[in-house]
């Protein structure tokens, strides 16, 4: 789960990590009344979304009068920005944060995340601030330090100061960065976050360390024992699908094609989806339904496919372990009865009581196409898909 | 003999008497898997399913010889029922349980290191189908008809796609010694390498098929161990071509997060390392049959 810059802030300052002043407004009045309890001539007004990128699409403007932070304001609240990580769609700005301007000297990365292969903290560092990790680590992957955190012990003060040499900081600032190098880690280990990323890291002309800029990601499966993070949570930066699919206990994710997919098990799901393509077609999105899919939950798994207008053609594959075909096959047809589905529709079943589960397609008198193996569910459905596009041109 | 269970596995189920536990406990009985209680702690004493249930998992070792285990524990308290399985000397254990956080795996993988490996407990999972010998052992949720006993090792992520290769293998006749699914999470007991040490290990296993998807770099990890120390031919499939970057599909694991980790890149390298590759996944019992008739 992805929060906001300024809560992340917010966060890291409980964690000893020093930032600008700075406020969030809802309003442009709220807006020009923050720039005006923020001291200082430089204001810089920020475009508070889920996605990095912000500055090149329009998202940060640095103000000089307070009618500057007002026209700031009244540009980016209500917009929808599009930055290269936010997706096509782009995202809502419904908030945006008003922060001192800062006198930069120096701008640094500094990132922590779960590092999969070694299953340890990863601290990654980088004298080269401002510019993003992925770039850097293409064209000069020799300039980014990374320190492996024994979990058992935790991050030590030798490998705070080993980052902050490497960083190239100043020995005037070594208490200081290891004080904000230890409260980042702290700030992911404590509250359950999976990333941590401050880019960039600035030391001002006062000579401070400043967390210019912060992203943190949280574990969906720790939100339980987190319940101050879990509330920082915003729908409005997710996808809607994704949002409602949620609600009801599935894994869903948006995709642009046209071909609705409902399958159970992540893995499958994937392998499906790639023979829709390997067959011609664009899956419009992932949707695991998981192991116990009733007739309520797929209904509900149909109903969600179906709000994707694009969608032309759906394919439902369910491999039955714990699940039974036919009790999946009757949740079929009482979502196909009760939805009054206007696109045609492709089953394939497989697994436990297949042949009681065909049968009730079957005697559905419902107009289902039925598929008994992979390869013919994603012919199935691709044809059916082009000969509805046909039909529309 | 088979990898990690037989007939003869002592097993214990970890969160026995609750819902679940009792629903997949009665099913590995019925498969004939040799279960001989469990634990829930508190219930010590009492009789579930016509087995003894222990308050703790020491007692299940001492008193019935409790060999392996699996745990249907809730997240919140799974990882504490892995370790404390590891720590009365449990040797393999199925974590089926499904959103345990990341960072209490993180614990759980570093207390299992603290054993010197010889003693160490060998963990799949969590978030996975578990474990089956066909016709001999079942140590998991999966639908136990579909696997016929042969030559076959498979190791694979994800439950539903384990079953899908299963059943297209059923259908061509293949059979499979043991099947290990490893779960979808991001840090899991045991890699596709680990298990592929096995499969290679063992006289039953003429062929190995790995089941992979996105995200990590676990399946290029077992390539390169299959270049430098496998005789045996190893199958691949990489579920996710269409995967987009960045976005989780369903498995917290799944996730294209840096280079090599997409679906394509991920075939690519395991190709130049000798890895023949079922092109589609409704080819993967196919490509092994290809594989067997040539030996």
């Amino acid at each position: 789960m992805n929060i906001h810059e300024y809560q992340a802030k917010e966060i890291l300052s409980e964690f000893g990590v020093k930032i600008a002043e700075g406020g969030i407004a809802y309003s442009v009045e709220e807006a020009v009344q923050r720039a005006r309890e923020i001291e200082g001539d430089v204001w810089v007004v920020k475009a508070q979304i889920h996605s990095g990128a912000r500055g090149k699409a329009g998202g940060i403007k640095v103000c000089k009068t307070h009618a500057e932070v007002q026209a700031a304001a009244e540009e980016l609240l209500g917009k929808v920005l599009v930055t290269h990580q936010s997706g096509a769609a782009g995202k809502l700005c419904s908030r945006v944060y008003i922060e001192a301007g800062t006198k930069i000297e120096k701008e640094i990365y500094l990132s922590f995340l779960i590092d999969r292969s070694t299953e340890r903290v990863i601290m990654v560092g980088s004298a080269q601030g401002g510019m993003e990790i992925e770039t850097l680590a293409k064209t000069n992957p020799e300039a980014i330090v990374k320190i492996y955190i024994e979990p058992a012990v935790g991050l030590q003060d030798f490998q705070a100061r080993k980052m902050a040499f490497a960083l190239g900081l100043d020995s005037s600032l070594l208490n200081h960065a290891v004080k904000t190098i230890k409260g980042c880690y702290r700030a992911l280990r404590d509250l359950d976050a999976n990333i941590l990323e401050i880019n960039p890291l600035v030391v001002t002309a006062n000579n401070e360390i400043i967390a210019l800029d912060a992203k943190m990601a949280f574990d969906e499966n720790a939100l339980y024992r987190r319940h101050k993070i879990a509330e920082l949570r915003d729908n409005s930066q997710v996808d809607p699908r994704e949002v409602a699919a949620a609600e009801v206990g599935l894994s869903y994710v948006g995709l642009d094609g046209d071909i609705g997919c409902m399958i159970n098990g992540a893995g499958l799901a994937m392998a499906t989806m790639d023979m829709i393509k390997l067959a011609g077609g664009e899956p419009a999105n992932f949707l695991d339904v998981g192991g116990g899919a009733s007739a309520e939950r797929t209904e509900k798994a149909f109903r969600l496919v179906l709000a994707d207008k694009n969608v032309k053609a759906m394919l439902v594959n369910i491999f039955a372990g714990i699940n039974r075909c036919d009790w999946i096959a009757e949740g079929v047809v009482q979502a196909v009865k009760n939805i009054g589905m206007q696109v045609p529709l492709v089953v394939r079943l497989s697994g436990t009581n297949v042949e009681e589960g065909r049968k009730i397609i079957a005697d559905s008198g419902m107009k289902i196409i039925t598929a008994d193996t992979l390869a013919e569910a994603a012919e199935k459905v691709v044809a059916a898909r082009n000969q509805v596009v046909a039909q529309e041109s | 003999m088979a990898i990690l269970i037989d007939e003869k596995t002592r097993i214990i189920v970890q969160g026995f008497t609750g819902k679940i536990g009792t629903f997949h406990a009665q099913e590995m009985i019925e498969y004939g898997s040799n279960v001989v209680g469990g634990v829930t702690p508190g219930k010590g004493g009492q009789k579930h399913l016509g087995l003894p249930v222990f308050n703790t998992v020491k007692e299940a070792v001492q008193q019935v010889g409790a060999e392996a285990s699996i745990v249907f524990v809730p997240p919140a308290f799974a990882a504490d029922s892995i370790m404390e399985a590891a720590d009365a000397g449990i040797r393999y254990c199925v974590a089926i349980t499904d959103g345990i956080p990341t960072q209490d795996m993180m614990t759980v993988k570093n207390f299992l290191r603290r054993f010197p490996k010889e003693e160490r407990m060998m963990l799949t999972g969590p978030n996975c189908a578990g474990t089956i010998s066909p016709e001999r052992s079942m140590l998991g949720i999966m639908p136990g008809h579909i696997y016929v006993r042969g030559n076959v090792g498979v190791v694979g992520r994800s439950g539903t796609l384990g079953y899908e290769a299963a059943d297209q293998m059923r259908a061509l006749g293949i059979g499979i010694s043991t099947s290990v699914g490893i779960g979808g999470d991001p840090i899991i007991g045991s890699s596709h390498l680990d298990v592929l040490e096995k499969l290679e290990q063992d006289p039953e296993t003429k062929v190995a098929l790995m089941i992979g998807e996105i995200g990590g770099p676990m399946e290029v990890d077992a390539g390169i161990f299959f270049k430098e120390n496998m005789t045996k031919p190893l199958v691949a499939y990489i579920a996710g071509l269409t995967a987009p970057e960045g976005r989780r599909m369903g498995h917290a694991g799944a996730i294209i997060s840096s280079a090599g980790e997409s679906a394509a890149e991920k075939v690519a390298l395991l190709k130049e390392l000798g890895v023949i590759i079922s092109p589609t996944p409704s080819l993967m019992g196919q490509t092994v049959a290809e594989v067997l008739a040539r030996m």
